[in-house]
């Protein structure tokens, strides 16, 4: 079973270069409705961000786009693939996909490297010489080389976030999800994680984000998603979503967003 | 009490303070002067638990010593003449104890963490192995230990089944070994399941498969986790040793029974129990250290 599933009868075929597509996703919760009816297109190459209250299903999409959580109703596509087929290979989908989550998730037991090294090793099958010289390499270019030995709890939050992100890219995907990856940092450690961000960019990474970093999220989207009540309420490129509004939820939102100083009004 | 814990603790940290800080720093009167004050608090603390301990001692030995069956108990029980002939024999016996613990604590720590890894197998092939191993552990983990001993030492020789051992010693072994699996077995899967699920996600989501999740991620860290207890298990083992004796195994208890069963003197069995405690507060006190060590370490990062 390899990346080829569901390919006959999947809906309508991908437009071009479209890496992720979410048709009319519905997710539940016991009851509670968290993703009422989500559409979705994200371009390759491009950075999509989600924005929205907290409890607005950012985190929920993006578990389920990684498989982690089922879907009641509705489709993801990657790469053309419906991935929420049933006879998808989860396993082989969560391959192509990375995720960087808001408390970091290093693995505590490991270095640093064997955090990095673990699914390229494991799941891609590489010699660990040629593992760590990919790690190695990408630590450095994140000025993390020298932390390669330690464990993560001698790291500070931003550096073990950045090492997630390491972790997270040395697996080859092809659609990265950060969750709300700057959350759980003080605003001095933000900065060194959003220019790492913003560098995957310059490379062409195709990423969806969700942040309530909005100046952030202004400078570097292509898109921005405002999640509302389970709906995508307002979509489009920055400069109409956070200059012009459409939507009166979206402006007060907005405003509220600007009264606690996370964006310059 | 909470009191003297208060007192204790903050001497320590000032007197480091003092001692590594080098840019000329002096403590100042209001720093000495309290310092001063919680010394004299420690002190006195120090001094009530003495004397305390000393009163519940002496009340503990008036107690002993006045009560009615008193001479006649420390002839049977504290007779050194004979308590010096056990000795040597008890710790002859004792091999036998210790090389138990040993062969079967390893048996049992690999068949403890195969019964608990079995039983978080997910996927309808695999049910039922989960259900054995659940009716496993729950059998074993409510028959009383002298029971399953007598069963296996009695019972499996009178199968007369050919191939099969009637040495008391190995199936008493094996009696241990079911009975300690299903024990060490709850102690894994409750570290398993300590493991947040958060860690599970990260290496699902990293395309690692449930079984390498669970490989290279959840049971390292599960482990580590259950050492400490794993410890107390250790102990509790080594004791249980002893009772293999009822199949005739000369062992530690039993070789006390043999010097007390002709001489209807007691202090064998005595000291056979103070060797075994002597054996286990090493393995008991390591096990709180290590347990505090590890308190100590966990997470200082804050990694979840």
């Amino acid at each position: 079973m390899t990346a080829g599933v569901a390919r006959a009868g999947a809906g309508p075929a991908a437009g071009p270069g479209e890496v992720l597509r979410l048709e009319s996703v519905r997710k539940t919760f016991g009851g509670q409705v968290v993703l009422r009816d989500v559409g979705l297109a994200v371009p390759e190459h491009s950075v999509t961000a989600l924005i929205g209250a907290s409890g607005s299903g950012k985190s929920t999409l993006m578990r389920c786009v990684n498989l982690l959580e089922r879907i009641d109703d509705g489709a993801i596509f990657l790469d053309g693939e419906e991935i929420t087929d049933p006879r998808a290979d989860e396993d082989a989908v969560r391959r192509r996909i990375g995720v960087v989550f808001q408390s970091y998730n290093l693995f505590p037991h490991m270095t640093v490297l064997d955090n990095i090294t673990l699914a390229p090793r494991r799941v891609h099958r590489a010699g660990r010489a040629e593992a760590e010289a990919r790690a190695l390499e990408l630590l450095e270019r994140l000025g993390l080389a020298a932390k390669a030995k330690e464990y993560p709890d001698r790291l500070s939050g931003g550096q073990q976030q950045r090492v997630a992100i390491v972790r997270a890219l040395a697996a080859g995907p092809r659609l990265l999800l950060l969750d709300e990856i700057t959350a759980a940092l003080d605003p001095v450690l933000v900065g060194e994680v959003l220019s790492v961000v913003r560098d995957l960019k310059e490379q062409g990474m195709t990423m969806v984000i969700s942040t309530h970093e909005m100046g952030f999220a202004r400078e570097v989207a292509d898109q921005v998603c405002f999640l509302d009540d389970g709906v995508v309420l307002e979509q489009g490129p920055p400069e109409q979503v956070f200059g012009d509004p459409q939507e009166e939820r979206t402006r007060r939102f907005l405003s509220r967003v600007v009264a606690s100083g996370r964006l310059q009004g | 009490m909470s009191g003297d814990a208060r007192t204790a603790e903050p001497v320590d940290v000032a007197k480091d303070a003092a001692g590594d800080a080098d840019d000329g720093y002096r403590p100042s009167e209001r720093r000495l002067a309290h310092e001063a004050y919680r010394r004299g608090r420690a002190r006195r603390s120090a001094l009530i638990a003495t004397a305390s301990t000393l009163v519940t001692a002496v009340a503990l030995y008036l107690l002993v010593v006045n009560s009615p069956g008193w001479e006649v108990t420390r002839r049977t029980f504290f007779n050194l003449d004979y308590a010096r002939q056990a000795l040597p024999e008890v710790l002859r016996g004792l091999r036998l104890n210790l090389e138990l613990m040993l062969g079967c604590g390893v048996l049992i720590l690999v068949f403890g963490l195969l019964l608990a890894v079995l039983r978080t197998l997910r996927g309808p092939v695999f049910l039922p192995v989960r259900l054995l191993a659940t009716a496993y552990v729950d059998f074993f983990l409510g028959l009383p230990m002298i029971i399953c001993l007598l069963v296996m030492i009695t019972g499996v020789p009178a199968l007369r089944l050919s191939g099969v051992t009637t040495d008391p010693l190995l199936l008493g072994g094996a009696a241990l070994v079911l009975t300690y699996s299903a024990y060490v077995s709850e102690v894994f899967r409750s570290g398993i399941e300590s493991v947040h699920p958060s860690q599970r996600a990260a290496a699902r989501s990293l395309g690692l498969t449930n079984a390498q999740a669970m490989r290279y991620v959840v049971l390292p860290q599960a482990v580590r986790r259950v050492v400490p207890p794993l410890l107390n298990n250790l102990v509790s083992l080594q004791k249980d040793t002893g009772l293999v004796s009822i199949g005739g195994a000369i062992d530690a208890v039993y070789a006390a029974k043999i010097i007390a069963a002709h001489s209807f003197n007691f202090t064998p069995y005595l000291v056979a129990g103070l060797v075994f405690i002597v054996l286990t507060i090493p393995l008991t006190r390591f096990a709180d250290w290590l347990t505090g060590r590890m308190n100590r370490r966990q997470f200082q990062g804050g990694a979840v």
